[in-house]
């Protein structure tokens, strides 16, 4: 056995998708005093953040623990007897794992000690590392290393220590290499002088167990870095355990794949003074095959070893944003932008932690999205850690509480033995070099040039059709483009054929699909949170990463990937040694193999001419040569560059007529562009303007166009987590499906094509299909219609087309079976639409009788509607969705609009309009704890097929009041969705997320939707272990109310490859039996069914097609409010056009279980369950195997079976019994509950204790309903630090009072009730000073109150729509899309503030109010001083927070009220004040309160388009 | 995309006409244009829809639904919203070569189908269409366009109605030297004398019969294929031939008395009719004159119609109309949902014309002809009728019964027969040795060529009986197939 059991690559599961996630933490002594209490606590520390590791199907097994610590000096000298130890410091130590085969480690170690002699160093021994293998689970057993240690001797030649750290360095990276191409496996945990890590597959509490040196007295350090993994997948690795060698790290690096290839094509590059000869014995820097984590830790541990401080180098590869970030100061801003000319950051959601043995450091992320917390004690120690509460310390020790901000480092000297700031940490660097002369002098900013005029193309129309344009390009895209400012908007989802399935000429861009973030890591908002994101652009040549010089940052600077002509002109033209530019054809004539090769050779002797701009042109396209796919061009050109080491050497820009689109722009940066001139995007502009279709000047038409395209650049990006372009490039965030694997090899290399594919010759015939089509016909002077969004009889096949829209309405409208037959005939044989299309039947099985079948009511009982939202879709429609459902014994979806209390008890005639579903998404509207209590099932949606990765907007004039009343909100004030869920930024995240669910509601079963995409099995994997019930796999073509077009089309991918992926990789992990397989995504025929449940799901849902059933037609109009057939819309007088009945989704519904059955009599199965996961009936069809371009796909890997349980068989243990709720308060509250008595109790608590209070909260709801208990009726005190989710969607009449402190998400969905959070008396902290609660408070929270007595982190009341606060400080983000409610800060607000808030007001303590200003982000609200009334609130609020804590600050607000009156500052968002007034006004007029609110709105809504500045970027589902 | 709004702004608007006792005074167009602020409105009543079934053309209960030359109705109604409209009539005539006919004399199968039509009145596309393509010749947009270069190959097309002249458009500007051959002394076939002046101004046909001669067409009339010119005349001279003869053979009334005098088909009346009027403006006499006569038209279609209309105009005494099936609905009925053809009432202008002058529709529905009379002379003297009951049979077939007690008798002297057509005809077919079955050619839909190499055919002698546009679809696509046969392979439009 080896110790890393990654399963090879098979089916659809490819190892490279795994994932991880953590718990980490930091136990010091700022003075660096060793102690073997370090080591103890430090581990002890790891114990209580368990639940923030993973387990996978072995309960003993972790997914791996560790720590990293000072080399244990004493200790080795008393432990090892045969070797003489140098003086500390003189000395290395190495840990390394072997295989348990004796000769092979007798061999490695006999190299090693080889290489240490090579070196010069002395090799002093080694010795076996004593462990206790008994105490750990059997999977990590078997596959245990064998562990031992090398100590090796410095040479006294070497005078410092950095030099033998390096020597040392060079030892291990040369082992390693040889190793590999020895095909020998061995692992060097650590090898330092300073520092070693013990680690392995091994829970929290097994760690000191296994290793028993841990256990000894003299085993001391002045730290103990430990972290606790939580792994996607269950397959045990030893070596992916924490630590690393220099760091720890909490997160996910998005950029990956690129900063590993741009770090490659610099190694050529590299020059170092330390390293000097040796530089070449340490290539590669990177070890591909490791974690995002190790590769990270690559990076860092090589530029510290070529003389970098720590500090420096984590600045370089996690920088703060600085481009969009005004209140940074101009050194540092120098600094950031000097190293930008070196290297792109590397992003993602990261919490690292690093040491150098001296220098301890931690830093974040630019945008905040890990927690970090730490205590410091007034004995010099400090605790650092995901969590609060991990270390015992008495409260009046604790000399103050703070957190790591967004960007922000927190650096511990152990020699000074002192904490230095961040602030001087940085000041101190940006100081050390002039940069900001330097940029001066050496940096061109070529931003304002003007675009050249474009003259109109004589033979416009031909290049157009030769690349593919069509009117509905130019109408329904490019002209909308400008005349809106944006990426424009559609509805309905996608239900064209995958490019490889079409029967007509596909662009090459459709080959490939967008990636996106769900779960292990979260998208980001670039429009509300733009302050973190950079399109800032470089072109040149890069300088030498490792020596600081002038010369690095001689380049030229854009403020946007995308180029007018006259920059073009500019970057051709300029006239410069540094920047030689040289112009390549991107044409071919037949031979397109050629073709490439020949671009790349011209470029090979371009750069060795010095040339560093390169272009790439279609330009003189002509009859006879036709343009290379652009992108196709383009990164084959960028990996043969990298291939060369010449990469970093040029920029490519390319000059392409087919580049139009978003997703083109996105495309060609992900596969490394640099910049980008659509020039024939500017030359249809100029025609439009020219014949009146456009009224916009040509300059004002480009730079509107350009703008967009950025804006949705960064759109696309940002659905990936990632915020600047600059580290986007070359990223490759795409999945391609339908391309060889010769051509992803060669061309694309590293892009996954799960599929297989066309080939060069197919790309080729393609492209010249429109070619030619283009310079032949002479005669038509139009283009075609094109039929993307708009289906056109001539055009794209559509799966909902005229004939079976029609056709399955009449089916179902009748109750026409036979009907119904002719539809699903229609749907399943008209066209190869979807890949399911590809397979038959294997005709050989035995049929059935079909009486032996499962029967239609038994079927229908694992059917589901969509998730729809009230809002998205009328009342009408919803309900009766509801109804059918409920008649058939399926479940229909809330969707994220909240749902009615009057829905959850039975119409008089019996029907229920309950939705048996509940979704939770990340808007949280309506998601209250008796919205909750009322569900069979909850459903956490990650994700939504047509838009994964992105959230939405409801605008204001389709928030009708009846849509406000549910989700919680104003009437007529637009609503935001953000793109990710608040409290879910990692896959442990998503575990306490469907923790606080189950508390909510035990009996329901908690479902969490993914969307297709490659990795999603192992996502599945993760969120199983998490211990979701249910797992959703969403197609990329399900439905939506609105999206980009860019989305609908171009992002996720297909069902079937999801769905077969994760059911495959469960069953690799022994996870499948754990849960629900359920897919959705235009399943539309009762075969769709069949080929899900072969793939291997259970449960099935439906959107589109009962939408069709209740009178859709595929206007694709839903986020307009025009439903002409009263489905989609809002407005009054279009629902009364609703003509769907519940009967008729009931007839669908048996219709497809009818279909279903006699598909299994026909394949012999009797059972539903028999059937899921037999993809050994299906085999690729004849059809499919004449299509040509299809013929290339090699299906088998969707076909691929794992032995094992197939379907759902054992629920998922989600440990509610060992609750504080269950165990102690729930039993203390009963009379309060039974009688309503009110109760009063206390516990103690720790941050273990999560989810405290919910499940009493749900026991209230569901005996009282939406009112709750009176005020007051129950009491729960506690003392310590809460775990995660404190105070969870508890209701009305449950108050909570914690004195102590709080994790994250504290009062969560908020449904009523009321938390207190105060300071200990004991305490010495100034409560202003004094972070009492962590990250995402009161999120979602819909009522009640809060008073917080101390600072609370990030994202401090985010889409709090109507919950009292006072808190007495908070970070970044506060407020961010608040809706209602009122927040009172006494104190500082972080960045950002009030983003997207459209509704409540916030209060806020400002001592300067300018500086306030510019920390708000002012789009959505106005800034005010204080009415009276206000005032009058104000003080009540402060009162209240003063009897409730004692606040200090509250104290002396009101004690000096007159003074501190005057520095409030009132924040108020615009659009909600003015629906205030409005209302107001109506009422003032005499009318009754619901026909002012009605009357208002209307007034409101037909007024509302000019009001917000930046257009929404989608409508809410 | 039209005005997003616009279908719940404003209401659909009637196409309007001259007053109906001033019109039947004479043999103009009975219909008045919009203004361009009326079509504007009407335009933006387009919901652009992202299925457009108005744009489908497919066959639903048996009869057309949406637009089967799928013209793209959307994309000109916004842009006549916008008023652009030189770039509607691009658009149109993309799909549609003859504009001007079908947006005066189809029946507009894609307004039955407009999504609109699910709860409101539908679009008005027909008279979008119309305004649009007359626009384009009132402003000079309609221009020859003569093909710049020739391929050498030669096409003959046999018969000028719109599918013969449809294939003909195509393949000339494809390049192809096109010679098409009318038996009639004027070019247009239906277009010409199947339909009246007042439903399609004959100066309409000329001036695109015109165009395509100027676009270097040759048209050769009065010329017969098989008596004027022979099969194998044709071969030698033409590299492909194409039978566009239409379905002219009538369906005959079996019935005691038809020999009577008087009786007349449709088409003779209102051939007739035209060429005396468009010869001579009725004064060569050589017409069927009904004035002050009793007339009855058997045949409820619109053909039956055009009867009615052309015997006001010749000032007959009375005029009714015999039609089989019971009077339609007021609105569609569950059997006859969106988006199939709406078979409701209307009121087309013969009808509203009879109403204007004699005060009552001339209309008798559920009747059945049971024989006729004629007196001493053998001259029609009245017809003797009996009601008859629309029923379905236990397969849901309908079947009819007559009434007992119900039977009448009317007098008359003129009968016209318009109770369709039966096929093309056959002499033509055997000079070429192509195979027919129910009196059409056999060709298959999208391929068109006959069992002869060389030999396509296209329209109602493929097809049987059916609509202009259905005409123009094929005459469309069978020049396609030509145009692949001549040249291996084709850029026209299939």
């Amino acid at each position: 056995m080896t110790f890393h059991q990654l399963p090879k690559a098979q089916g659809l599961y490819r190892p490279e998708y795994e994932h991880d996630a953590c718990g980490i933490g930091l136990y010091a002594h700022i003075k660096g005093i060793a102690s073997h209490e370090i080591v103890k606590k430090g581990l002890s520390m790891l114990c209580k953040l368990d639940h923030r590791g993973g387990q996978g199907s072995d309960p003993l097994t972790g997914d791996g623990a560790g720590l990293m610590v000072q080399i244990p000096d004493a200790f080795f000298r008393t432990t090892i007897q045969n070797v003489q130890l140098p003086e500390k410091g003189r000395y290395g130590v190495g840990m390394l794992f072997f295989s348990n085969n004796d000769v092979e480690r007798e061999k490695i170690e006999s190299y090693i000690n080889k290489v240490v002699e090579e070196e010069g160093q002395t090799l002093l021994g080694w010795r076996t590392v004593p462990v206790n293998d008994e105490t750990i689970g059997e999977t990590a057993r078997q596959s245990r290393p064998f562990i031992r240690q090398v100590f090796i001797g410095a040479n006294e030649g070497l005078k410092d220590e950095l030099s033998f750290e390096r020597k040392l360095y060079i030892i291990r990276k040369q082992s390693e290499h040889w190793a590999k191409e020895s095909d020998l496996r061995f692992y060097f945990a650590s090898l330092s002088s300073r520092t070693i890590v013990y680690k392995g597959l091994l829970t929290p509490e097994q760690v000191d167990r296994f290793y028993l040196d841990l256990q000894d007295e003299s085993f001391v350090s002045a730290f103990a870095l430990v972290h606790s993994r939580f792994s996607t997948n269950t397959f045990p690795s030893w070596e992916r355990a924490h630590p690393n060698r220099y760091l720890i790290h909490n997160g996910e690096i998005n950029t990956l794949r690129g900063n590993v290839q741009w770090m490659k094509a610099r190694e050529k590059q590299f020059v170092s003074e330390a390293f000097g000869e040796d530089l070449q014995k340490v290539l590669p820097i990177l070890d591909t095959e490791g974690s995002d984590s190790s590769i990270l830790d690559n990076s860092l541990e090589f530029l510290v070893l070529a003389g970098r401080k720590p500090a420096h180098a984590a600045m370089m590869l996690i920088p703060e944003p600085w481009s969009e970030n005004p209140h940074m100061t101009k050194e540092k801003r120098a600094f950031y932008e000097f190293h930008s000319c070196l290297m792109e950051p590397w992003d993602g959601p990261t919490a690292i932690s690093f040491t150098d043995g001296k220098q301890i450091g931690a830093i974040l992320d630019r945008n905040g999205l890990r927690p970090a917390r730490y205590y410091v004690t007034d004995d010099d120690y400090i605790i650092f850690s995901s969590e609060v509460g991990v270390i015992d310390v008495e409260p009046e020790k604790v000399l103050y509480k703070d957190r790591l901000s967004p960007g922000k480092m927190l650096l511990i000297d152990l020699e000074e033995g002192r904490i230095i700031s961040d602030e001087e940490v940085k000041t101190e660097m940006a100081q050390a070099l002039p940069y900001q002369q330097w940029l001066d002098e050496q940096l061109i900013r070529l931003n304002e040039e003007r675009s050249n005029e474009e003259e109109i193309l004589v033979d416009l129309l031909i290049r157009q059709k030769a690349f593919g344009y069509t009117y509905e390009d130019i109408s329904k895209y490019l002209v909308p483009v400008v005349n809106e400012g944006k990426d424009p908007i559609g509805a309905m989802g996608n239900d064209m054929p995958l490019a490889v399935l079409s029967d007509r000429a596909q662009s090459l861009f459709n080959y490939f699909k967008q990636l996106f973030a769900q779960v292990t890591n979260p998208p980001i908002d670039s429009l509300r949170e733009e302050i973190v994101t950079s399109t800032m652009t470089l072109l040149g040549a890069e300088g030498n990463i490792l020596q600081p010089s002038p010369l690095n940052c001689r380049r030229i600077q854009l403020d946007t990937p995308v180029i007018n002509n006259g920059q073009l002109e500019r970057l051709k033209s300029l006239d410069s040694a540094d920047f030689k530019s040289k112009v390549i054809d991107m044409l071919f004539d037949d031979n397109l193999e050629d073709s490439l090769d020949r671009i790349c050779q011209e470029a090979d002797s371009a750069i060795s001419e010095g040339v560093s701009l390169l272009i790439l042109s279609d330009r003189k396209m002509n009859k006879n040569q036709a343009a290379i796919p652009s992108l196709l061009a383009v990164s084959a050109l960028h990996q043969h560059l990298i291939r060369e080491g010449s990469r970093t050497k040029v920029s490519i820009i390319i000059e392409s007529g087919e580049v139009r689109e978003v997703h083109h722009l996105a495309a060609l940066i992900g596969y490394g562009v640099d910049a980008i001139n659509p020039y024939l995007a500017f030359a249809t502009y100029k025609q439009a303007i020219a014949e009146g279709s456009l009224q916009f000047t040509y300059e004002d038409a480009v730079n509107n166009y350009i703008k967009a395209m950025t804006e949705g650049v960064v759109k696309v990006m940002s659905k990936m987590g990632i915020s600047t372009v600059q580290s986007y490039r070359g990223a490759q965030i795409f999945e391609a499906v339908g391309i060889s694997e010769e051509v992803i090899e060669r061309y694309f290399t590293g892009t996954v094509s799960q599929l297989g594919g066309i080939g060069l010759d197919t790309i080729a015939k393609e492209a010249k299909m429109l070619h030619t089509l283009a310079y032949a016909d002479s005669y038509d002077q139009t283009l075609d219609s094109g039929s993307n969004f708009q289906w056109r009889k001539t055009g794209e096949h559509h799966a909902f087309n005229p004939g079976t829209i029609h056709t399955l309405q009449w089916a179902c409208r009748k109750g026409d079976y036979d009907l119904f037959k002719k539809y699903s005939k229609l749907a399943n044989e008209e066209r190869i639409g979807f890949l399911r299309n590809l397979f038959s039947f294997d005709e050989t099985r035995q049929s059935l009788s079909i009486d032996e079948v499962e029967s239609v009511d038994s079927i229908v009982r694992r059917f589901k509607t969509g998730a729809m939202s009230f809002g998205s879709i009328s009342k009408e429609a919803h309900e009766t969705l509801a109804i059918a459902m409920n008649r058939l014994g399926g479940k229909s979806n809330s969707g994220e609009g909240g749902e009615d209390s009057r829905r959850f008890s039975l119409d008089e005639n019996g029907d229920n309009r309950r939705s048996a579903v509940k979704q939770i998404a990340s808007g949280r509207f309506g998601v209250k704890s008796h919205y909750l209590v009322h569900a069979d099932e909850l459903q956490i949606k990650m994700a939504q097929g047509a838009k994964p990765g992105e959230g939405g907007q409801l605008p204001g004039n389709k928030v009708y009041p009846w849509v406000a009343d549910v989700r919680g909100s104003t009437p007529g004030v637009g609503l935001i969705s953000p793109p990710p869920h608040h409290d879910i930024y990692s896959i442990e995240d998503l575990a306490q997320l469907i923790h606080d669910l189950k508390n909510a509601n035990r009996d329901a079963r908690i479902s969490v939707k993914l969307v297709s995409k490659g990795g999603v099995g192992t996502i599945a994997a993760g969120v199983a272990k998490g211990a979701a019930d249910v797992i959703v796999i969403s197609g990329y073509d399900g439905g939506t109310g609105a999206s980009p077009k860019t989305s609908i089309q171009h992002t996720g991918l297909p069902w079937e490859l999801g769905l077969a992926e994760a059911h495959q990789t469960l069953m690799l992990n022994g996870l499948r039996d754990r849960v629900v397989l359920e897919t959705d995504g235009k399943l539309m025929t009762g075969k769709d069914v069949v080929m899900a449940a072969l793939f291997g799901a259970e449960e099935f849902a439906f959107a589109t097609a009962p939408l069709v059933v209740l009178g859709c037609v595929m206007m694709r109009v839903c986020h307009l409010d025009t439903c002409p057939v009263g489905i989609a819309t809002q407005n009054p007088q279009l629902r009364q056009k609703f003509t769907g009945e519940a009967d008729y989704i009931v007839n669908y519904m048996r219709f497809i279980a009818q279909e279903v059955r006699e598909l299994m009599a026909e394949l012999g199965f009797r059972t539903l369950d028999e059937m899921v996961g037999r993809t050994d009936v299906l085999k690729m069809s004849d059809r499919a195997k004449a299509h040509w371009k299809a013929k290339d796909l090699d299906l088998t890997p969707l076909l691929h079976q794992t032995e094992g349980v197939r379907t759902f068989t054992t629920p998922q243990n989600h440990k509610i019994d060992e609750s504080l709720d269950i165990q102690k308060i729930l039993p203390a509250v009963q009379k309060a509950l039974q009688d309503q008595i009110p109760v009063d109790v206390s516990f103690p608590i720790t941050n273990v204790n999560r989810v405290v209070g919910t499940i009493v909260g749900s026991e209230v709801s569901k005996h009282y309903g939406e009112a709750g208990l009176p005020e007051d009726t129950i009491t729960l005190r506690f003392t310590g630090s809460a775990g995660q989710s404190f105070g969870a969607f508890v209701p009305n009449g449950v108050t909570l009072e914690i004195t102590g402190d709080v994790n994250d998400f504290l009062g969560k969905g908020l449904s009523g009730g009321k938390l207190i959070v105060k300071t200990d008396q004991s305490s010495k902290l100034l409560a202003g000073e004094n972070v009492i609660a962590g990250n995402v408070a009161l999120y979602g929270a819909t009522s009640g109150e809060a008073y917080i007595n101390g600072r609370a982190g990030e994202r401090f009341g985010v889409r709090n729509s109507g919950v009292n606060v006072v808190v007495e400080g908070i970070g970044d983000h506060g407020c961010e899309y608040m809706t209602g409610g009122r927040v009172v800060i006494l104190g500082d607000v972080g960045k950002n503030f009030a983003a997207g808030m459209s509704g409540g007001i916030a209060y806020v303590l400002a001592d300067d109010q300018e500086a306030f200003r510019k920390l708000c982000n002012q789009e959505m609200i106005e800034i005010e001083s204080l009415s009276k009334n206000d005032e009058e609130e104000l003080m009540k609020m402060i009162q209240t927070h003063f009897y409730y804590t004692n606040s200090v600050k509250a104290s002396y607000v009101l004690e000096n009220w007159g003074n501190y009156v005057r520095k409030f500052i009132k924040v108020i968002p615009k659009d909600y004040k003015r629906m205030l007034e409005q209302i107001q006004k109506q009422k003032d007029a005499g009318l009754p309160d619901e026909d002012a609110i009605m009357s208002a709105f209307l007034a409101n809504s037909s007024k509302q388009k000019n009001t917000t500045t930046k257009q929404p970027e989608a409508v809410l589902r | 995309m039209g005005k997003t709004t616009g279908f719940m702004d404003y209401y659909r608007e009637k196409g309007k006409e001259r007053n109906p006792l001033t019109r039947v005074g004479d043999w103009k167009e009975y219909s008045l244009p919009f203004s361009d602020e009326t079509l504007s409105r009407q335009g933006a009543r387009c919901m652009d829809c992202a299925t457009p079934f108005c744009h489908m053309g497919m066959e639903v209960q048996g009869a057309t639904s949406g637009c089967p030359i799928h013209n793209l109705i959307p994309e000109w109604n916004d842009l006549v919203y916008r008023g652009r409209w030189k770039e509607a009539l691009d658009r149109l005539l993309k799909t549609n070569n003859f504009p001007e006919f079908t947006g005066r004399v189809c029946p507009a199968p894609c307004e039955g189908s407009c999504t609109l039509a699910i709860t409101d009145p539908a679009v008005t596309i027909k008279n979008i269409e119309q305004a649009i393509i007359d626009k384009g010749f009132e402003n000079g947009w309609i221009a020859p366009r003569i093909p710049v270069s020739r391929t050498g190959k030669k096409v003959a097309i046999i018969g000028s109605g719109p599918a013969g002249l449809a294939s003909a458009d195509q393949l000339n500007q494809a390049g192809h030297s096109v010679t098409v051959f009318e038996r009639a002394d004027r070019p247009g076939g239906l277009l010409m004398y199947g339909i009246p002046n007042m439903k399609l101004d004959k100066g309409v046909v000329e001036r695109r019969i015109s165009l395509l001669t100027q676009e270097e067409i040759k048209f050769v009339t009065n010329t017969e294929v098989g008596k004027d010119i022979t099969a194998e005349e044709l071969h030698a001279q033409f590299d492909a031939v194409i039978l566009c003869t239409g379905a002219q053979k009538q369906r005959d009334l079996v019935i005691e008395g038809r020999e009577a005098k008087g009786i007349h088909f449709a088409m003779e009346y209102l051939t007739k009719a035209t060429k005396s009027y468009l010869d001579t403006n009725f004064e060569d006499g050589q017409f069927i004159n009904t004035e002050g006569k009793d007339v009855i038209v058997i045949g409820g279609g619109d053909t039956g119609a055009d009867c009615v209309a052309t015997a006001l105009r010749q000032n007959c005494r009375s005029v009714v109309q015999f039609g089989k099936h019971p009077q339609l609905p007021e609105t569609r009925t569950s059997g006859n949902m969106w988006p199939a053809y709406p078979n409701v009432f209307t009121m087309d202008y013969a009808y509203k014309e009879a109403e204007a002058k004699f005060g009552e529709d001339p209309r008798q529905y559920s009747i059945q002809t049971k024989k006729i009379v004629a007196d001493e002379n053998g001259r029609l003297q009245e017809l003797h009728t009996i009601q008859m009951e629309k029923l379905r049979d236990d397969e849901g077939r309908f079947f009819f019964k007559e009434i007992p007690g119900t039977e009448q008798v009317w007098p008359a002297q003129f009968v016209f027969i318009a109770i369709g057509f039966e096929g093309t005809e056959q002499p033509l077919l055997s000079q070429f040795g192509v195979n027919a079955i129910n009196q059409k050619i056999e060709a298959a839909y999208g391929e068109y060529r006959t069992n002869v190499e060389g030999v396509f055919a296209a329209g109602d002698a493929r097809r049987g009986q059916s609509l202009i546009v259905w005409a123009i679809n094929e005459g469309r696509q069978v020049a396609h197939e030509v145009d692949c046969y001549l040249m291996g392979k084709s850029y026209l439009p299939k």
